[in-house]
């Protein structure tokens, strides 16, 4: 097996890309990263390590800008990500000067992952370490989407998905708890997903929300109000299933 | 930009791959200069030999019904008719239409490459192109070739989801958005008919009648237009001919020959 991951061109007996699996194991080591779309709005959350005391927080922002309406989240390698989302903004912009038209999420998304794949069937180079979670509105339809591509190139489009870190716990709970929510429904559904992995607080996670009219990141006390919200309903939840049996 | 040659390769090369992930921007074409003691001065004797060729006449306008698109059908070299049966107004695709003014072989390739972006575009992005996207295209391909002698006066017209849309794009590299656009060597007399007769709210018949006389009143005066004048409308489900008349017989059609009373008439004269 150790003779087929040496160059990412070669691949194993059994059909492997071993180089790709293992850039899939680097996003999975990365931070949680989950993406809700509900039918107005789009909501992406990061899991934020907690910041060294010296470090100005305000330079690590993990939920960038593509373009005004479209927005990225990653689970990987930070260096990485930085290149693919460079060449991601370049991309948007050619478009707008060729076809004089914003680009569609779908179209930024093909062109990611055709990226990603390059660099999975050339010599000499690996493969990017991150899986990114794509949100935006289409600028004709209006319609909000959630895409997420992998290192392999792969992309396709989600309802909610989650990245990183933990992410199969956080993507059952998605699986269990999701329902067409809109505004600040589908905001607390994001965070209640990401809490899930996450230690309770607004300093460990960073949330950004995508409307019609832009991305806007929610800030530290926006999440504690959110986060305590959820937490009152859980008890109540959990105090209403105590209940019934003792009125018997 | 580089040259665009998409419409000509038949297969991508193998090895051209690693190439492709370091470069962001291409670099410009570069190409050997000819060996003379005044390179402007042959370039500029270049290009005045090739634009006399525009000798056509079309025109298209926007109005409240869609968008209507005229041309005549003459082919000239020089002084000599070559064709009177020139298909000017070229079919990009259902919906699109676009028109030849300047060099035929120019007009018609790089229409029928437009055409194949188009539907490239369609296939990847699952909506059509619009008409802004279609002229953007091809006037970033023809200036990308500027200078080297291409002669292309072409107007894009056609309906999407915006509207009726019509673009004028050159060999120049220009690009001009507009409501009314005549194109060629009997454009004045086009525009002198066009400018004078134009509403917005007019009815395709009329609008049709309008674009007809227009293209009549340029071939009537200028002697590189003539052969059929040919009208096409676009309309919401696409484009569609409406007519295409010889312009000899619409000169009768608008200016009958009256039978006159006859002064005096020759007569035989009688044996000498």
């Amino acid at each position: 097996m150790a003779r087929y991951d040496r160059a990412i061109t070669v691949f194993s007996p059994d059909g492997h890309l071993f180089q790709v699996e293992y850039a899939l194991e680097a996003v999975r080591k990365g931070n949680a990263a989950v993406g809700v779309r509900g039918t107005d709005i789009v909501v992406l959350g990061v899991e934020k390590k907690s910041a060294a005391k010296l470090q100005d927080s305000r330079s690590v922002r993990k939920i960038v800008n593509l373009d005004d309406h479209i927005a990225l989240a990653c689970a990987g390698l930070k260096a990485d990500a930085r290149v693919l989302i460079n060449r991601a903004r370049i991309e948007c912009q050619s478009h707008r000067l060729t076809v004089e038209d914003p680009v569609t999420v779908e179209y930024i998304t093909r062109y990611i992952a055709g990226l990603q794949q390059k660099y999975t069937q050339s010599g000499g180079v690996r493969p990017f370490g991150l899986s990114t979670l794509i949100v935006g509105f289409d600028p004709y339809s209006g319609v909000p989407s959630l895409y997420q591509t992998d290192p392999s190139g792969t992309f396709s489009a989600w309802k909610a998905n989650a990245t990183g870190r933990n992410s199969n716990s956080i993507r059952e709970f998605l699986e269990k708890n999701y329902k067409e929510t809109s505004g600040q429904e589908t905001v607390k559904l994001a965070i209640r997903a990401l809490l899930e992995v996450v230690e309770s607080g607004g300093k460990n996670i960073e949330v950004a929300v995508m409307t019609k009219e832009g991305l806007r990141q929610l800030d530290e006390a926006e999440i504690d109000a959110i986060a305590a919200e959820i937490e009152a309903e859980k008890e109540a939840a959990e105090a209403a299933k105590k209940a019934p049996p003792k009125e018997k | 930009m580089k040259l665009d040659t998409s419409g000509l390769e038949s297969a991508a090369p193998v090895w051209g791959a690693p190439s492709e992930l370091v470069d962001g921007f291409s670099a410009a074409p570069s190409f050997e200069v000819p060996n003379t003691t005044d390179f402007d001065g042959f370039q500029k004797e270049a290009i005045q030999m090739v634009k006399p060729a525009k000798g056509t006449t079309t025109l298209a306008f926007i109005f409240k019904e869609g968008v209507m698109v005229a041309a005549d059908s003459r082919a000239s070299m020089g002084g000599y008719i070559s064709s009177q049966s020139v298909k000017k107004i070229i079919e990009i695709n259902p919906y699109m239409l676009g028109t030849m003014a300047g060099g035929a072989a120019d007009c018609q390739f790089w229409h029928r490459n437009l055409g194949i972006k188009c539907r490239l575009h369609e296939l990847a992005n699952k909506r059509r192109i619009s008409v802004t996207g279609a002229s953007k295209l091809l006037a970033n391909i023809l200036y990308s070739y500027r200078g080297m002698g291409l002669s292309v006066g072409t107007m894009i017209a056609g309906w999407d989801e915006t509207g009726p849309g019509l673009y004028y794009v050159d060999s120049e590299g220009g690009r001009l958005k507009g409501m009314r656009f005549s194109v060629g060597s009997g454009s004045p007399y086009a525009y002198g008919v066009l400018d004078n007769g134009y509403r917005y709210d007019m009815s395709v018949e009329e609008a049709a009648e309008l674009a007809r006389r227009s293209i009549y009143h340029a071939t009537f005066r200028d002697g590189a237009s003539g052969g059929v004048a040919s009208v096409y409308y676009v309309g919401p489900n696409g484009w569609k001919k409406l007519t295409g008349d010889d312009v000899g017989e619409l000169h009768y059609k608008y200016y009958p020959v009256m039978p006159s009373t006859v002064e005096q008439e020759m007569v035989e004269v009688a044996g000498a």
